[in-house]
């Protein structure tokens, strides 16, 4: 079988591979390779070693700050909506598998927010924000600490109903006896929570952190459209900061460039880290 | 004795339950809001919108009924943001095009990443086993790495439009695709294939009309997973479209911002609830594909 096959490798693997190596495969070893240049195309470039990378934090000999600001504003507002979006999903699960009326409604609505498109979704709020704000003559962007919460809000509104999914899904795949065994043998609804719901429940919660670790470091659309990285860059996550560094100043796209290369080496530290902990936990299974 | 304990235990169940129901109804009421609140403003007047955003009218309550119906008056304007709405945006085309790339893009997804899954997962060659792991390694790499080269390439390439796109999905989406299409290709006994070549089918045969129709499932989950993110995306087509002559909803939304600095609220409001409606619609049609695909997609993924 795998003979026949051959013959006809092109037509199962060309169209894909072409498309591939045009989407991904040559703008990443180019990309990496652009970190180490200075450019503005990508046909005029001229080789600069680490300039690029040096440039990140040091620009005329003096410290510059704002990667470093965007690298732990991002880190806390990730830690920020990762507890908050798996705390409540986990609790509207909890609530909505003990079998109440309207269940199924409830979880269409609270899933809804997640189809819509972040630029959409975030001008929904802009509105609202500044409305509210308004009767206090303060706009999201007065300072970094409204953005900071108005992008949180956002992103929860975004993403609890998609982790209240999977929540629910893990619930429901804890076996029924081990509960009722639980019961029998006295345990109260905090010991049943603690010691048996939740250590069954860890596959789902290592998959529920690592997706909103990942968006939450990821985030750059809403970042774009709700606060634009304003007041002066304060508000700008890792992802707006690239972007802006790259198109925003012009013979800045190298030090954009080597950004970028950071922000993938970060965004696939998490990615192993994941993967380390998920397959670990498979043979302890 | 015993009866009566159940019987206590069914009551004492149930109340809790219409109170659980009541909360919930209220809380749902309150996650969909942002989206009534939008609708409502939607057939305002500007000047309204930011003054009074949670009422239809322009005087409140307390002044008085007489006064409040009077001040709906004043602040409703009909259709007049919707039609502003479509004329700054050319709404129209703009969904036209998010139409066309999204269908075309998750067409050729499914179809070219599945063909390429098959053939990886029963061909062992040292470039299967090289392209799987390309596969594997695309998908954590973040957007922002490739963004630069990406555009740039497919502005060379002749590929800054909707049809050229395709192409760029196609490449940027197929790692996760051909990850998830192999993932239960491996699943799939190998005896009905071969039975199919021995009589006679040709590879291609094989494909189309024995694994095809057994990988469905997975085809419908990939197909939705690709689509809310094709549907929704901002950057790539932002940077890769020629956006003077095409852009997708998201970025006509995003442009009516910057083209003017300051945002006429009313049109805004009309285009997010424009822009909404189709999800919306496409949301309640197929609410069960969807939820099961997005379940598939983030455990598998």
């Amino acid at each position: 079988m795998e003979k026949a096959m051959k013959k006809y490798s092109p037509i199962f693997l060309l169209p894909t591979m072409i498309a591939f190596t045009i989407g991904f495969i040559v703008p990443f070893v180019y990309g990496i390779f652009l970190s180490f240049c200075k450019f503005t195309t990508v046909t005029d470039w001229k080789w600069v070693g680490l300039q690029n990378y040096t440039k990140i934090f040091y620009v005329n000999g003096k410290l510059d700050t704002t990667f470093l600001h965007s690298l732990w504003y991002t880190a806390l507002f990730t830690l920020v909506s990762v507890l908050i979006i798996n705390i409540v999903s986990f609790v509207i699960a909890m609530l909505l598998t003990k079998g109440i009326k309207g269940t199924n409604l409830f979880r269409t609505v609270f899933f809804m927010p997640n189809l819509i498109g972040g630029i959409v979704l975030s001008y929904i709020w802009l509105m609202i924000f500044n409305s509210v704000l308004s009767n206090f003559s303060k706009t999201i962007v007065s300072t970094q600490w409204y953005a900071f919460w108005g992008l949180i809000a956002v992103v929860c509104w975004q993403q609890i109903g998609y982790m209240m999914i999977i929540y629910v899904a893990g619930i429901q795949n804890i076996p029924g006896e081990l509960i009722e065994a639980a019961k029998i043998d006295g345990a109260n609804s905090w010991q049943l929570l603690r010691h048996v719901t939740l250590p069954m429940l860890m596959p789902t919660i290592t998959i529920c952190t690592f997706l909103t670790l990942t968006n939450g470091f990821k985030l750059f659309d809403q970042n774009l459209a709700l606060t634009g990285g304003n007041p002066g860059k304060m508000s700008q996550l890792l992802a707006l900061n690239i972007y802006d560094t790259m198109y925003g100043t012009t013979g800045w796209q190298g030090v954009g460039q080597a950004k970028a290369v950071i922000f993938f080496i970060l965004v696939a530290l998490i990615a192993v880290v994941q993967n380390k902990l998920t397959t670990s936990k498979e043979v302890e299974n | 004795m015993a009866k009566k304990d159940d019987n206590v235990s069914t009551v004492r169940r149930a109340k809790h339950g219409w109170v659980l129901t009541v909360f919930f109804s209220i809380l749902s009421v309150l996650w969909i809001s942002p989206i009534l609140v939008v609708l409502l403003n939607s057939f305002k007047r500007k000047a309204y919108i930011f003054t009074h955003p949670f009422s239809p009218s322009a005087v409140s309550l307390s002044e008085g009924w007489d006064k409040f119906v009077d001040g709906i008056h004043r602040a409703m304007c009909g259709w007049l943001n919707y039609s502003n709405g479509l004329r700054k945006t050319n709404f129209w085309s703009c969904f036209g095009n998010s139409l066309f790339i999204t269908v075309g893009a998750v067409l050729a997804i499914v179809i070219c990443c599945s063909m390429c899954a098959w053939y990886i997962t029963r061909v062992h060659t040292k470039v299967t086993k090289a392209i799987y792991v390309l596969c594997l390694f695309s998908m954590i790499v973040p957007f922002q790495m490739v963004m630069f080269t990406l555009s740039k390439f497919a502005n060379i390439l002749h590929l800054s439009n909707p049809v050229g796109i395709i192409v760029v999905y196609l490449g940027f989406g197929a790692g996760l695709s051909v990850f998830m299409f192999t993932g239960f290709v491996k699943g799939i006994s190998l005896e009905i294939e071969e039975a199919a070549m021995i009589d006679g089918c040709t590879p291609l045969q094989t494909f189309f009309r024995v694994v095809f129709p057994i990988l469905k499932p997975t085809a419908v989950t990939v197909a939705i997973l690709q689509a809310m993110w094709v549907w929704n995306d901002y950057l790539l087509p932002a940077l890769v479209l020629n956006v003077n002559k095409y852009k997708t909803i998201p970025i006509a939304v995003q442009y009516l911002k910057q083209s003017h600095g300051q945002i006429d609220w009313g049109a805004m409001m009309a285009v997010l609830v424009l822009a909404i409606m189709p999800i919306i619609i496409f949301y309640v049609i197929c609410q069960k594909y969807i939820i099961e695909g997005v379940l598939a997609g983030a455990v598998k993924g």
